[in-house]
């Protein structure tokens, strides 16, 4: 009775949660959606939505240009929060949990006020610009907002909690005394850090990235608020296939490439990742 | 791990900090700003927090994520919690794998992916039985699928640390299973239940991508207003706005970590007293 009750309601749940992960590679159902009753015909204007996907340079442009976002971002966000995560690890109990909550206090306010917040420093007469026009570093305020550039500070400024709070966690476990047998078999500290630090951080570096690239990768607030007109993040093209041209065929076969071809790949790595740590312990 | 950490250290995690808050501390100053131009110090004023509160549009938007995030946060804590009690008591099971993929697969899918297919999902279900309309419920009923993840994680990590021999023993005294898992399993996750209640409250507050799907004609949560006047540039009253959820997430944030500390602590400390 016990194990029915505490196992079949979640199991349900999660049924239909998964459900709603392969609906749309089901053909009939945004079949049913799309043109209604006339089953015959489904399949093939199936195919032709993917083959469209093909023929039109922009889907298979927006794929490229996410990953490479993305990419780029996470490593700016990796050498930015390791040094940051490194330093909180090694000052005193006490001090590591204000400094964490410092960290994490901006995660708990909205999202999307912080970019908000953010097109205040970067925007033409905004804090930034009048920062540097003011220190003589630049004659004419910088553009910032609308480029690729405030989409790269949109996502940084935005995940980088995400990439400090996992590096810390693998870096505070860090044993102090193969640092010291390091330095004590002749290593300087910088070829120690190499040697020891570094390869022991690896979860929480692999961590870390994860957390930031996935979001970054279908991220659609930060480029539709901060970047430009022209800019191809997929989220963005996705959204407005579907809200703006109202082609919901076309947005599902573009949401379902985008699971197979970057989804599902950091998926299935995170699950061997688990298993392998689970083998290990 | 006591010593100082060099300066450089310090000084990156300074700066990575100081870009963390600058532009919130900027957002909090205009929104204090009398001149509705940006990069205009016009004096001080609370101009723009008055007109806040004569915004019918915000307020009800207000009111309705505030309702969806109450429903949704409440629900799936109750439903990840017997996912995790699932996960952790019942090692072996017929789906075991699969439930695991379903709790992790929200947390590694974009979120507009999410939005996407739930929206297909619930059209399909409207199209076989009627229901539901796409409104209130529906933005519950999404935000219910992505907090219940973070809850099932939150509360599998606690409950792993909860002794098993306890809630035995309460049975062997003649509780029922549910009666003896009230007595004493629940008290010790219930700070792992609070603050994935808090976790998924704050989640479906801030949503905005799966709720743009997901909702229908009349329903616009918080998020949604907020962004469709962002879109079109800065607007003053939004700082003003801004200012207050920053203020009132503080002092929640502040509060709750200092009472889970307290609890914690004293969780420690029973944790010793029954060592000895």
């Amino acid at each position: 009775m016990f194990l029915l009750v505490f196992f079949l309601i979640p199991f349900g749940f999660a049924l239909a949660i998964s459900f709603a992960q392969t609906a749309i590679r089901v053909p009939p159902y945004t079949d049913v959606l799309s043109i209604d009753h006339r089953h015959h015909l489904h399949l093939l204007l199936k195919l032709d939505n993917y083959r469209y996907l093909l023929t039109d340079p922009v889907y298979v442009l927006s794929y490229l240009y996410s990953l490479k976002t993305a990419f780029f971002a996470t490593l700016i966000c990796l050498v930015i929060g390791y040094p940051m995560a490194y330093a909180i690890a090694r000052t005193s109990r006490g001090t590591q949990a204000v400094l964490l909550l410092i960290i994490i206090l901006p995660f708990w306010t909205s999202f999307l006020l912080r970019v908000y917040a953010l097109e205040g420093v970067i925007r033409e007469h905004g804090l930034l610009n009048q920062a540097l026009l003011w220190l003589g570093l630049i004659r004419q305020p910088l553009k910032i907002m609308h480029t690729n550039t405030a989409v790269y500070i949109g996502i940084i400024y935005s995940y980088l909690p995400f990439m400090v709070l996992p590096l810390f966690a693998t870096l505070e476990k860090l044993d102090r005394s193969l640092l010291e047998a390091s330095a004590d078999l002749g290593s300087r500290p910088w070829r120690a850090f190499l040697d020891v630090t570094l390869p022991l951080s690896m979860p929480g570096v692999i961590a870390g990235s994860m957390l930031v690239f996935i979001p970054a990768i279908g991220e659609f607030v930060i480029p539709t608020l901060l970047g430009g007109a022209d800019n191809l993040m997929i989220g963005r093209v996705l959204w407005d296939e579907f809200f703006g041209n109202r082609d919901w065929p076309v947005a599902s076969a573009v949401a379902v490439v985008f699971l197979v071809l970057l989804v599902g790949p950091i998926a299935l790595y995170q699950h061997y990742q688990s298993k392998e740590l689970e083998g290990h312990a | 791990m006591s010593e100082r950490p060099p300066g450089m250290l310090m000084t990156v995690l300074g700066i990575g900090v100081a870009l963390l808050y600058v532009p919130l501390l900027v957002m909090i100053g205009y929104s204090f700003n009398a001149s509705p131009l940006v990069g205009i110090w016009g004096g001080f004023s609370t101009h723009w927090y008055r007109e806040l509160l004569d915004n019918a549009q915000l307020i009800s938007a207000a009111w309705l994520s505030l309702r969806i995030g109450f429903v949704a946060a409440t629900a799936a804590v109750l439903l990840g919690t017997l996912a995790a009690i699932a996960l952790v008591r019942f090692r072996q099971f017929h789906g075991r794998f699969l439930l695991t993929a379903m709790v992790n697969a929200p947390l590694v899918m974009p979120e507009i992916i999410t939005g996407i297919t739930q929206l297909l999902l619930l059209i399909s279900m409207l199209h076989l039985f009627g229901w539901p309309h796409r409104g209130f419920l529906t933005i519950v009923l999404a935000h219910v699928t992505f907090c219940t993840a973070y809850v099932t994680i939150t509360v599998q990590s606690r409950l792993g640390t909860a002794d098993r021999s306890l809630e035995e023993a309460a049975m062997d005294l003649g509780s029922g299973p549910v009666r003896a898992f009230i007595d004493t399993t629940l008290p010790i996750i219930a700070p792992a239940l609070a603050s994935s209640w808090l976790l998924s409250f704050t989640l479906s507050l801030d949503d905005l991508v799966i709720s743009s799907f997901v909702s229908g004609p009349g329903a616009s949560t918080l998020p949604m207003v907020i962004f469709s006047k962002v879109k079109l540039g800065v607007s003053p009253d939004i700082n003003a706005l801004a200012t207050l959820i920053i203020a009132i997430v503080g002092v929640g944030v502040l509060v709750a970590g200092v009472l889970m500390r307290r609890a914690d602590k004293r969780h420690q400390l029973d944790l010793q007293l029954a060592a000895q």
